[in-house]
């Protein structure tokens, strides 16, 4: 029922959508772009002005060792984010086995453990004090390190399991949704031409669902190129590592920044390699999406190690933490729990809803534009605007901070000029800027996932509509709109996630007095104490549980199942 | 309805922010979190009647207010290191204060000479070696951490971390950079360990065996005696203050300046005094186990158990002049890996 899977280019960019449009579309494209561009492009001009030339220092001391290790970590994260996530995300869409619509959510549950807590708990429960190493020590009777060999938690493995483990789930939610979207007749096809269902997976299930994988991999990477927390708590010297040395001990921004913009140039090149490597596929999904998927029934062998598969990333990624909090949250419950805790939570939850709600709004308006203008501008505006997501979140604060400030204080002069009163700052320092910030760094996330879904969308649906007399604007209301739905709600809820768990950009930016939940919880992490701040860190990852079932049941409601 | 979204949003963004300009207010940019400045601005605030309004980070305060420029409602940044601090006056980013209680309160060597910073609370950077492995007195020096007698016994978080370069540069300071390569060399073969964790951390390997010796803070050692569940761990440990016979031990400040704006002038000096009296200089003893930076205040109980600390009096400013010098000389000897 599909058409033209990996057709050559064909009537996509069919002139007719473009001329028929209004510019209206392509400007406020270009208009949005130019704003969300503004912290990178601040950033970017901070690194031609260094307070002295770093590199030749670093060349000759660490840049070496920043490199591989950086190369190593994202290496192995994507090898296991791709194998968790894609393993994961097969099993539940398309095997029988118990517990399967349990894990079809239960497997999104890391999602919602920030990186830098589960590296916490898990050096608590494995470094040489914990309770694992206490106990085998006894057991046999070691006395100390250098009895036995124990694998070093705090380490270049141990920060790629820390960081692997929450971010399969971008991989997973991404192909899940992939490959629910799949024609199984294609599946059938190729089983009855003497694939097995193996061969097909790699022949045909993963080339259909490659952009989205791709999509899901690339905010892995991007995550994972940026993370600090946890790099700087393993003591593993990453890029990143190197630039905040480069910031806050050699005071010097512009170096740090000229890091920054090399580490996003990487960044391009790795999407850009991506793209050009299928830059000649075309897929449309099927017209007709409401074949039945007919799932495998399998031997009770297979069914349990498919339920071993889904279990073990769940148990170690999410049930393990989430119970070390939860201890921690019972001996430290005094002083955890206070009244500015439902404050807090509100904060986040008003800043999370809010984000994702502006993210989704802006993303939709890019991919759509690019959908009716398809041309090299406008992919290359794209692309841009989805910058943000490939650098660090304090660099990116700082960046958010200069045009903001700056037309801040424009306004102000202007007003001190003319009427002889200040307006102060009127952007700066207030929730605006949070969620200004939160869009420019998320916009990866619904841009990208909005653009690979419209995508998918046969254009006959926009012709159809168009010449039964719909504007642009009334074609993606009525048919784009209900038809991305689950793609939607996905985007958004990611981005809610995203936002809970924010960090670095949340405590630059953040008015006076204001904490979220997870600002909250740093000021206890950052001061050697996460014990004592358990509670909040078990609500984000709590209130992280929500929107990732209504995110699984709105995928699920996307497709019907038999 | 793309139209109405947005604004809806935008309209809710903007309701939201508390833009703190009002009389009787003062807003501080703290590179201190924020919970441990909370007993003393409650102190503050019942004394005077003055809100206190707080942002922590530990980066980025300094280019936030430097791009608010003029229009920055910070009246007042606190640090707790004293080159992030120096950055400040270097980046012309704090005013002068001329004021007769403070400059009573707290001795010329913990302020700015022009008033442009004070120190609030000294701490000093100690020495904690295993009760069960080292004997008392067996190391009574900085400069014999490099001895090779300690081979493999010493844990130490990054040579990175602010606290670790200031104490590399007081050693510059006072040895020349050529020498303390060297000493900055030997320490490193000694480690145990790849430098990780925070301060704590190398006190809970000393109790777990995996070293016997380990440089850190004197409140972290405070803190976890006040803890129950890490009580166990800091009574393994005897402290050390290191250099006491000689040129004393090298101490780091906790400290505030006033900012270029400071919209609530008037009210941010009185902060200040009021923080360097003895009433709140007692509260930061007791709350964070540090020194008080007013003479006429005395250590809290467990910190004046563990003896008169003699600082070292090498001017602070200096050690903040040989920060870079510091940073890069522990890439040059490895020290992170």
């Amino acid at each position: 029922m599909t058409e033209a899977i990996t057709a050559e280019q064909t009537g996509a960019d069919s002139p007719l959508l473009a001329r028929r449009t209004s510019k209206r579309w392509l400007i406020t494209a270009a208009l949005t772009t130019a704003i969300v561009v503004l912290p990178v492009l601040s950033v970017i001009i901070f690194a031609l002005f260094p307070e002295e030339n770093i590199w030749p220092h670093l060349l000759d001391t660490t840049l070496p060792r920043y490199l591989t290790t950086t190369l190593q970590l994202m290496a192995g994260v994507a090898i296991i984010t791709l194998t968790i996530g894609l393993a994961t995300a097969w099993a539940v869409t398309m095997c029988e086995f118990p517990g399967r619509r349990f894990f079809e959510w239960a497997m999104l549950l890391p999602f919602a453990v920030p990186a830098y807590v589960i590296a916490y708990v898990y050096t608590s429960l494995l470094d040489y004090a914990g309770p694992v190493q206490t106990t085998l020590r006894e057991w046999f009777g070691w006395r100390n390190a250098a009895d036995y060999w124990f694998p070093e938690i705090r380490s270049l493995e141990g920060a790629t399991l820390m960081i692997g483990l929450v971010l399969y789930p971008y991989v997973y939610l991404l192909a899940r949704a992939a490959f629910l979207e799949q024609s199984p007749s294609l599946f059938a096809v190729s089983r009855s031409l003497g694939h097995s269902a193996l061969s097909t997976f790699f022949r045909v299930v993963l080339p259909i669902a490659r952009p989205a994988v791709a999509v899901g991999l690339s905010l892995v990477m991007m995550e994972t190129l940026n993370d600090f927390g946890t790099v700087d708590f393993f003591a593993v010297q990453t890029l990143t590592a190197g630039l905040f040395d480069t910031w806050m001990n050699l005071g010097n921004l512009g170096g740090a920044a000229q890091i920054a913009t090399t580490m996003l140039a990487f960044v391009v090149i790795l999407v850009t390699l991506e793209r050009y490597s299928r830059r000649k596929q075309q897929q449309f999904a099927a017209r007709d999406n409401r074949d039945p998927i007919r799932r495998f029934t399998m031997s009770f062998p297979r069914q349990l190690i498919c339920v071993a598969v889904c279990a073990l990333p769940v148990i170690f990624g999410f049930l393990l933490p989430a119970i070390t909090l939860g201890q921690y949250a019972w001996e430290y419950f005094d002083e955890s729990w206070n009244t500015d805790f439902i404050r807090n939570t509100l904060n986040s939850l008003f800043l999370s809803g809010t984000a994702a709600l502006t993210t989704l709004v802006v993303g939709v308006t890019l991919a759509y534009s690019r959908r009716l203008h398809n041309t090299r501008g406008m992919q290359i505006m794209m692309r841009l605007s989805s910058l943000g997501y490939a650098m660090p979140g304090a660099v990116l604060a700082v960046g958010v901070i200069v045009p903001l400030a700056a037309f801040d204080n424009q306004v102000d002069s202007i007003m001190r000029d003319t009427f002889g009163v200040s307006s102060g700052l009127l952007l700066s320092g207030s929730a605006f800027a949070l969620i200004f910030a939160y869009t420019v760094r998320f916009l990866a996330v619904s841009a990208g996932s909005v653009e690979s879904a419209l995508q998918k969308i046969t254009p006959s649906m926009d012709m159809a509509s168009r010449s039964l007399g719909h504007t642009p604007g009334q074609t993606l209301v009525k048919v784009h709109l209900p038809m991305l739905r689950g793609t939607l709600i996905t985007a958004a809820l990611v981005v809610f996630v995203d936002v809970m768990k924010e960090l670095p950009a949340t405590l630059i930016l953040r008015p006076f007095n204001f904490e979220t939940l997870a600002t909250y919880v740093y000021q206890f992490a950052s001061d050697e104490q996460l014990a004592h701040s358990a509670l909040p860190a078990l609500i984000i990852v709590l209130a992280g549980i929500i929107p990732i079932i209504l995110m699984s049941k709105s995928i699920s409601g996307t497709r019907s199942i038999s | 309805m793309r139209l109405k979204l947005a604004a809806t949003a935008i309209a809710a963004a903007c309701a939201l922010p508390m833009q703190a300009s009002a009389d009787g207010e003062v807003n501080i940019y703290s590179y201190r979190q924020a919970y441990l400045l909370e007993p003393l601005l409650n102190a503050f605030e019942e004394d005077t009647g003055i809100e206190t309004n707080v942002v922590f980070a530990k980066k980025g305060l300094a280019e936030r207010l430097e791009r608010e420029g003029r229009n920055s409602p910070a009246d007042l940044v606190m640090t707790v290191d004293i080159s992030r601090i120096n950055e400040l006056v270097e980046r012309d980013l704090v005013q002068s204060v001329e004021n007769d209680t403070l400059e009573k309160n707290i001795p010329e060597n913990l302020r700015h000479p022009d008033g442009k910073w004070f120190a609030l609370t000294t701490r000093g950077r100690l020495i904690f070696a295993s009760k069960e492995r080292v004997e008392e007195g067996e190391i009574t020096t900085y400069e014999q951490l490099a001895d090779e007698k300690w081979n493999d016994r010493i844990c130490t978080r990054s040579g990175k971390h602010p606290y670790n370069i200031a104490l590399f540069s007081s050693m510059i300071a006072h040895h020349g950079e050529e020498q303390t390569e060297e000493w900055l060399a030997g320490l490193k073969d000694n480690l145990a360990r790849k430098p990780q964790g925070g301060d704590r951390d190398q006190i809970k390997a000393i109790h777990a065996g995996e070293c016997d010796i380990a440089i850190g803070n004197s409140y972290y050692y405070g803190n976890m005696l006040n803890d129950e569940n890490q009580r166990e761990q800091a009574e393994a440990v005897r402290l050390v203050f290191p250099n006491a016979d000689g040129r004393g031990t090298h101490i780091n400040i906790s400290g505030i300046a006033l900012t270029n704006s400071a919209p609530n002038r008037d009210n941010a000096i009185r902060l200040m005094e009021f923080l360097s009296t003895p009433k709140a200089q007692r509260i930061y003893a007791e709350a964070n186990t540090e020194y008080p930076a007013n003479p006429e205040v005395k250590p809290s109980g467990i910190v004046a158990e563990w003896g008169e600390i003699n600082p070292d009096d090498l001017s602070l400013q200096e050690i903040a002049e040989n920060r870079n010098a510091a940073v890069k000389m522990v890439d040059r000897v490895d020290y992170d890996n």
